[in-house]
């Protein structure tokens, strides 16, 4: 890839972001199939396999499950400088992708938190309060079940991709109903794939 | 007792609980649970904070995770600016939020510096896309664990059922955007819970 992003693309990539952060009610994860619609599908900022790398990487890697977002920038920032010649350019490229979706998706959201924590704290017995967290819990459920089948079928919709989804189901149902650990799923994850079996 | 308030303390919290004694202490506590969280940091910063630091009563952390679930935003980054800013206000805030995240950012960019050097060979490939799919199970799988939790919910089960099934339809099949899916289904689910927690209230305000 050799997108060249200019200067409005990096602020289109801001407020994408910054309105996604407005809109992750549940987690940034709930997010992804907007920012796969966004990043990958209109800009083609990124291609389908990194985009799903960085949800990978992110998720063996210790911390926040948001991190995966700062991978997305730095991936967008390396696509964005590959016309460049190599050299620090791509490094300040990449940095600037990190930095810039970072913002993005913190800043709105810990800004309203800071403000509405203090509040519903003092309010948590009122009824609208109630509502809307009740009301929410089931769009917020669904949307990490959508999340699971757009990152599972990413690679493709026709049926010669049945071991994916196969290996997707067989870890929803392990990570649901036993304590086993995550890093054992993963690693047997890699393997599968490094020997091309999924 | 003779009180010497602090700000952002709250008012029902025993002046006997324990509490982090300075900025770095809350940094590096929360550095600690980052670091121990793959895959999720909630299970770990519950047993830390909770469980072991006694920083949070089990109710107060039940309290303030639903806040944090309500808000949009990463959750777990919520948690962390709530707690931080409830014992140091904002610098608080954004000390917690900094522990939570430094460390961790560095590994991952490391991490995927490293795989940029062989991200051509096809056996890494294939590991990453055996990695992407166990982390699309998980990813479900959480869904699935909060679905359960739908049972206590004000709704009832049937609207539950039907909120989850447009939900996913709209997400997944028709590629809807999320702000309008939030807005609508959101909205009528918000709305149902109003009109029932109301009726809930006046079936018990009925009986004595």
């Amino acid at each position: 890839m050799s997108t060249i992003l200019s200067a409005t693309d990096w602020l289109g990539l801001l407020t994408n972001f910054m309105a996604l952060s407005l809109l992750a009610v549940g987690g940034a994860i709930t997010t992804v199939p907007d920012m796969h619609r966004t990043l990958v599908n209109q800009h083609q900022w990124l291609t389908d396999s990194q985009f799903n790398a960085a949800i990978a990487i992110a998720q063996a890697a210790p911390g926040p499950n948001v991190l995966f977002v700062a991978l997305m920038g730095w991936q967008v920032g390396l696509n964005a400088a590959s016309g460049w010649a190599a050299g620090w350019q791509v490094w300040a490229s990449a940095l600037l992708g990190v930095l810039v979706s970072m913002l993005g998706i913190l800043l709105p959201s810990t800004t309203l938190t800071f403000v509405a924590s203090r509040w519903a704290h003092q309010n948590r017995e009122w009824r609208a309060v109630r509502a809307f967290k009740q009301g929410l819990a089931p769009v917020v459920v669904a949307l990490l079940m959508a999340t699971g089948w757009i990152l599972t079928t990413a690679q493709g919709t026709s049926v010669t991709h049945w071991p994916i989804w196969l290996l997707t189901t067989l870890v929803a149902i392990l990570v649901w109903r036993t304590q086993l650990h995550l890093l054992w799923l993963l690693g047997a994850g890699a393997v599968l794939g490094w020997f091309n079996l999924i | 007792m003779a009180s010497n308030p602090t700000p952002n303390t709250l008012p029902d919290t025993p002046t006997d609980q324990p509490r982090p004694e300075s900025l770095a202490a809350l940094f590096w506590a929360f550095t600690a649970l980052a670091l121990q969280g793959f895959g999720g940091v909630v299970a770990i910063t519950q047993r830390e904070l909770v469980d072991k630091k006694k920083w949070l009563t089990p109710a107060q952390f039940l309290e303030d995770w639903a806040v944090a679930q309500i808000l949009p935003g990463p959750n777990v980054v919520n948690l962390s600016l709530m707690i931080g800013d409830r014992y140091f206000g904002v610098r608080g805030g954004m000390v917690a939020l900094a522990g939570m995240l430094s460390f961790p950012l560095v590994i991952v960019l490391l991490l995927a510096a490293l795989f940029a050097g062989v991200s051509d060979s096809p056996h890494v490939q294939g590991a990453l896309r055996g990695m992407g799919a166990v982390a699309a199970g998980m990813i479900a799988a959480t869904g699935l664990k909060l679905f359960t939790a739908l049972k206590q919910n004000v709704l009832g089960m049937t609207v539950c059922y039907a909120l989850v099934a447009t939900t996913f339809i709209a997400i997944a099949f028709l590629h809807l955007p999320l702000i309008w899916v939030l807005l609508s289904l959101g909205g009528i689910g918000g709305l149902w819970a109003y009109r029932q927690l109301g009726r809930l209230e006046q079936a018990s305000a009925e009986q004595p």
